[in-house]
């Protein structure tokens, strides 16, 4: 499992009713499941990996995540996660905030954009970074957001969002292994992971 | 639904020689008080089943057939009987619905005319058919008949309740009805309530067969039968089972067994040929005022009067899991009715999983051979099975081994 997905899944108690937004082959999912016992629902969009979910034995819905979060009640679950997906997202803000009215925790991971090797192939060869964490073209990418780290930072202050925890990680062989990174993160990390939470107040359980 | 016969492997495996059954109940001074408030009795249900039942009776799926289905899901009555039952593809050894792990029921629904109560039954006291003196019978009701036969088979607990379209509609019927016995629920290609434009298409259909001189106010037994009228029926329906697309694929413009057009009425087309005979071939098998009182049901259907006018307080009363599936090129009922319940369940909390499988053969394409589709339900039962298990195993939910 990608080494993004082993720190989430760390942060996820037993038994937890969890959502997780582009879901994938339900990797993350299943895992929860089968080490943890969690109630799993994952939205996704591609039909062929929705299937297979569901033949797995997850309970997954296809259909776009933007518009799917809208039909859940308040509080419908205690972790929402949104990995590697934000980075895709028109409307991060408005998403953000859909999704901490349905989940008391939010988990959101993305590609750190400031990471140092993007910065130089920017400053030297001038071209838009493509490298193993972001590997597309500027014409092809499905990513219309550049996220760094500080950048999100920057914004769950401005939108008042608790950051309960936050982990910047620096991954390698094919982003399965990885390491946490404590000095200099906007400039060292590969992908930035926050744990947020809905208003101000002291920490949940 | 259509034939589809040429689809089948011959060498595939299957349930084999299978006997349809009969129970009756409701037998006077008792009777089955229907929705409409009518009391009526006695009633006979038409069923089949395949598989073992299991010690536990904890591996029973109940298959609830379409509009014009019946009881024969698979297997054949003879061994050299030409057509297997409807839903061979899926049911049997080893396939979607593995008869080697699952006990599979399925029974004719009420107002039918495959061996379960309906207005060519015989009417105990006049010694005719009821014809129109059958009273007008509801989704509920089926589904309250089914009850009955499942009672009277002592299971209490359904591993999964399965069908497709009307069939469907009986799916979620159930699944609020009788929460309690339902682990599973997989509706397919199928809506909480008919749009307009689907009572429309059943309307015209029901004005066919009124029309036919022969029907005779449904007092056609033992006489010349509207065909003509059930025909036309049978080939609107047929129109609303395709797609735009598959007909262009299966038909064209081309012509039928000639070169250029008669500049008659004949069947130029292809097309027109194949309607000729979908709807000569229908009228052999099927009885004109059943048609009548299915497609009502089907109209009065409407899942949100469970829940007061609403869909999710309807939804709320159900427990089971759903697996929700739509076709993409289903325009009888469309993706998007089948997404209005997955937003219910999900407003009502309820575990639920869909997808919309790509197909280009319209609302029919539930009954033909999708490994997608297999796949799906295959996994879903795998799944239950595993969570009654479980739960059994901790003594939970008062229906353990």
């Amino acid at each position: 499992m990608r080494f993004d997905l082993q720190i989430i899944a760390s942060w996820i108690e037993p038994g937890a009713k969890v959502l997780d937004l582009g879901c994938g082959e339900g990797n993350l999912l299943y895992y929860l499941t089968e080490t943890k016992g969690i109630r799993g629902t994952g939205i996704e969009r591609r039909e062929d990996k929705v299937a297979q979910c569901i033949a797995s034995g997850l309970s997954v819905l296809q259909g776009d995540l933007n518009t799917e979060v809208a039909d859940y009640p308040d509080h419908a679950f205690d972790y929402v996660i949104l990995s590697q997906t934000l980075q895709q997202v028109y409307e991060p803000a408005s998403l953000i905030g859909e999704l901490l009215r349905i989940g008391r925790r939010v988990i959101v991971s993305f590609p750190n954009f400031a990471h140092w090797r993007n910065r130089l192939q920017l400053l030297w060869a001038g071209r838009a970074p493509v490298s193993e964490h972001l590997p597309y073209e500027w014409h092809d990418t499905p990513n219309i957001r550049v996220i760094t780290v500080r950048d999100f930072k920057r914004f769950t202050r401005r939108m008042g969002i608790r950051v309960v925890k936050e982990v910047a990680i620096n991954t390698h062989h094919h982003n399965e292994q990885g390491h946490i990174v404590h000095f200099l993160a906007n400039l060292r990390a590969t992908y930035g992971i926050f744990l947020l939470g809905s208003g101000g107040g002291g920490e949940g359980r | 639904m259509s034939e589809y016969l040429s689809e089948l492997d011959p060498g595939a495996a299957s349930v084999g020689v299978v006997e349809k059954k009969f129970y009756t109940c409701a037998a006077p001074p008792s009777c089955l008080v229907l929705e409409s408030g009518a009391r009526f009795g006695p009633v006979t249900i038409a069923y089949e089943t395949y598989g073992t039942l299991a010690p536990g009776r904890d591996n029973v799926v109940l298959i609830l057939h379409a509009l014009t289905g019946d009881s024969h899901v698979a297997g054949r009555y003879r061994a050299d009987d030409a057509k297997p039952g409807w839903w061979e593809i899926m049911v049997g050894p080893g396939k979607g619905i593995d008869t080697d792990r699952y006990f599979v029921i399925c029974s004719n629904i009420l107002g039918g005319c495959m061996g379960s109560s309906g207005p060519s039954s015989i009417n105990p006291a006049t010694g005719e058919p009821y014809g129109l003196d059958f009273p007008v019978v509801t989704i509920g009701d089926m589904v309250t008949a089914q009850k009955a036969l499942l009672d009277h088979l002592g299971i209490s607990r359904l591993l999964a309740v399965i069908g497709g379209s009307v069939g469907g509609m009986q799916v979620l019927e159930w699944c609020v009805r009788f929460p309690e016995m339902v682990a599973g629920a997989i509706p397919l290609a199928t809506t909480p309530r008919h749009s307009a434009l689907a009572i429309a298409f059943n309307e015209v259909a029901r004005q066919s067969i009124m029309a036919d001189p022969n029907w005779n106010q449904g007092n056609y037994y033992g006489a010349a039968k509207p065909n003509m009228g059930l025909a036309v029926a049978r080939m609107i329906g047929h129109v609303t089972y395709l797609s735009d697309e598959a007909m262009r694929r299966k038909f064209g413009r081309q012509l039928q067994d000639r070169s250029s057009f008669s500049f008659n009425f004949d069947a130029d087309f292809q097309v027109e040929s194949y309607l000729r005979y979908q709807g000569t071939k229908f009228v052999e098998r099927f009885d004109a005022n059943s048609f009548l009182y299915l497609t009502k049901a089907a109209d009065y259907f409407d899942l949100a009067d469970r829940g007061e006018g609403s869909l999710a307080a309807a939804f709320a009363k159900a427990r089971a899991r759903f697996l929700v599936v739509s076709f993409t090129s289903d325009w009888l009922y469309p993706t998007a009715r089948s997404r209005k319940m997955v937003q219910a369940m999900k407003k009502s909390g309820l575990d639920v999983s869909f997808c919309e499988i790509e197909a280009e053969w319209g609302h029919d394409a539930f009954l033909l051979p999708s490994p997608r589709l297999s796949e799906l339900i295959r996994g879903f039962l795998d799944r239950l099975e595993r969570e009654e298990r479980r739960q059994a195993a901790r003594g939970e939910g008062g229906h353990a081994l």
